[in-house]
């Protein structure tokens, strides 16, 4: 496929971006550093990667709890993400949102979201303004498993054929909502099997390639630009962590999990990337160096920030106007 | 000024804002080719076309997920929930997403929309068709909540609505839609959090919402004839709470009637007597009575729904219960 080196070098990049910083945040909320929950992307990053590496800034996403890796790619700053989760006034939402609800109006990130299987009609929202702007920008709509199986996908999924939204669903299929498997969960194999109900491509990928992804998404949002309508790419993948931090993982086996840690996104693409002479050991060594800096910095920088000051509850509430 | 019914000055709200505001667009259940149930959109497909007024399936979580996304994004929506009844199926989409983005983003969000639904009984609708709900999303910070009760004030609410850059809910009482009254003409508005006294009076207040302040106006007509002068506070905007207006009427007449049709328990009245006696305790002369809804479904039999809905006689009663206290 057409894909230049600088792309597979940027991709790479941000993959490792979004491990570090979850494995940092793991940490950190291990030493009881961060408050609430946390819901960690390691080991999904191929699919938030693959997906807004075909993006721009013009262009809008809808993401989940388990948001960090989308927010990163889609071109979120870590210092204010680690602020943002450290409850800071710095962070994203000056400390009033936390890991859950991240948001960036600026780079069209609609924001993380806590209510499982609320971002699509949000997501269909989005493209609809798209659409009426008469722009060709889209709107990216990433959801869980668990999400698929809410009534609100399947009304954005319909409403968004219905009026040719482009809006592209990204089912990112872990396995498991909680503890509750798919096998439990859902009467079909795939996800995508059911966008054929909605009149739109449905395409399952091993969400844990990012070249994969890259090309599925790009062809869907391809579609969506021209105003050919909304697609569904079902990646397959897993989550290295529990549900949150400090889940037991009672459900799942070890040896389930170390097969899919044999089949981790981020080492598969280095060793290709390796291979195909795009990136040399030293240079992996470089970039992953730079990366571990910038969240050193980010979280010295979430560290030292103010947490807000009480006075500050009330603020943000409403939008003034003067009518 | 024109006479128009509360139906018509609705619809030239959404006309005048329309043609003002490219980005405008009117989202529900048979909004467009039928012109809306009760008529309130009717026209307006005609006028600005389909991409403006969009006809949508039965999904009131995509109708109200896709306005506050599009809200979102620099559209200014203005979507009809059928009936209020019908928000149970599609909270999620204003509670926890319209009304918190903006506070739970750190301030970088503006959600410029209007949910607009009819409420109130009446028309034998029964117990899903009927309610009056504003209590709801009193409870929810984020959010705004109008509720008018004549022609004129529904069209200069609905306009400062639409105008508003947060989310508002706006409660239409459909026994008001063919209420004919004097409407202002052209963009005429009436600012959020003012509430507006419909009859002077100086021996008790009575403070009444939607449908409710027409029962209030009858009662104070009677009581009129029975010696009592009653006033009559309608705060057309349940939040912002025109709370100065309240206190002001309270001190005057140091006696107070709330009316409304939502239930009485948790209703919209326990927060305007709390304010009260939180606020103007020493200028009572009298306790607080509330005439409102049994804490029950409404009933669908006219006789059980007439005795659901607060009827002149109970608020005369009320009336005549705290002027001999």
């Amino acid at each position: 496929m057409d894909i230049s080196k600088e792309k597979m070098v940027e991709m790479y990049t941000i993959m490792n971006r979004i491990r570090m910083f979850e494995m940092r945040v793991s940490e950190l909320f291990a030493a009881g550093k961060i408050p609430g929950f946390v819901h960690l992307y390691a080991g999904e990053e191929a699919v938030a990667t693959g997906v807004c590496s075909n993006l721009r800034i013009s262009d809008f996403i809808t993401s989940t709890h388990r948001g960090h890796g989308h927010l990163i790619a889609k071109g979120g700053d870590v210092k204010f993400m680690m602020a943002e989760v450290l409850g800071k006034r710095t962070g994203y939402c000056k400390g009033k949102g936390g890991s859950m609800h991240i948001a960036d109006r600026d780079l069209g990130i609609l924001g993380a979201n806590g209510i499982v299987g609320a971002g699509p009609p949000l997501a269909a929202g989005a493209a609809l303004a798209c659409q009426y702007q008469d722009t060709d920008n889209v709107a990216v709509c990433f959801f869980g498993d668990g999400a698929s199986n809410q009534g609100t996908t399947h009304e954005a999924m319909n409403l968004a054929t219905c009026w040719k939204l482009p809006v592209v669903f990204v089912a990112e299929n872990n396995m498991y909502g909680i503890s509750s498997c798919t096998i439990n969960s859902m009467c079909v194999p795939n996800i995508a099997d059911r966008a054929g109900a909605y009149d739109m491509p449905g395409i399952v990928l091993d969400g844990n390639d990012v070249m994969a992804v890259y090309e599925a998404a790009g062809e869907a949002i391809k579609r969506a630009r021209a105003g050919q309508g909304p697609s569904l790419i079902e990646c397959k993948t897993y989550r290295h962590r529990g549900h949150f931090e400090g889940d037991p993982c009672v459900y799942r086996s070890k040896e389930e999990l170390d097969e899919w840690k044999e089949k981790d996104p981020i080492p598969r693409f280095e060793s290709k990337l390796l291979e195909l002479g795009v990136l040399t050991p030293e240079k992996t060594k470089e970039i992953k160096g730079s990366i571990q800096a910038q969240i050193a910095e980010a979280e010295s920088f979430g560290e030292s920030s103010p947490y807000p000051d009480p006075s500050e509850i009330t603020f943000d509430l409403y939008t003034e106007v003067a009518s | 000024m024109p006479a128009m019914t509360f139906a018509q000055a609705l619809n030239d709200a959404h006309k005048i804002e329309m043609q003002r505001d490219p980005n405008i667009y009117v989202a529900g259940e048979d909004v467009g080719v039928y012109g809306g149930i009760f008529g309130v959109t009717s026209g307006l497909l005609e006028q600005f076309g389909a991409k403006r007024v969009k006809d949508t399936p039965i999904t009131e979580s995509a109708i109200i997920g896709t306005a506050v996304g599009a809200a979102s994004c620099g559209l200014r929506p203005v979507v009809e929930l059928m009936f209020i009844d019908f928000i149970g199926v599609s909270m999620d989409q204003l509670f926890n997403q319209a009304a918190k983005m903006k506070y739970m983003f750190g301030g970088k969000a503006k959600i410029p929309m209007v949910l607009r639904a009819t409420c109130g009984a009446g028309i034998g609708a029964a117990a899903q068709h009927s309610q009056c709900l504003e209590a709801w999303f009193m409870h929810i910070p984020g959010l705004k909540v109008v509720m008018p009760s004549t022609p004129a004030d529904a069209k200069g609410l609905l306009i400062s609505s639409i105008r508003d850059d947060n989310p508002v809910v706006f409660l239409e009482h459909k026994i008001l839609y063919a209420l004919e009254g004097e409407v202002p003409s052209g963009e005429y508005t009436i600012p959020l959090g003012k509430a507006a006294i419909k009859r002077e009076g100086k021996d008790l207040t009575i403070v009444a919402t939607a449908q409710a302040v027409h029962t209030a106006l009858s009662a104070a007509e009677q009581l009129a004839g029975e010696g009592i002068s009653a006033e009559v506070l309608d705060p057309r905007t349940l939040n912002p709470l025109d709370e100065e207006s309240i206190l002001e009427s309270v001190r005057k007449t140091h006696r107070v009637v709330i009316v409304h049709e939502a239930v009485k328990f948790a209703g919209p009245g326990a927060e305007i007597a709390a304010l009260i006696a939180e606020k103007a305790f020493d200028r009572l002369d009298a306790p607080i009575l509330r005439v409102a809804a049994p804490f029950v479904p409404v009933p669908f039999s006219p006789p059980l729904e007439k005795e659901f809905v607060p009827s002149v006689e109970k608020v005369v009663k009320a009336a005549k219960t705290v002027m001999e206290s």
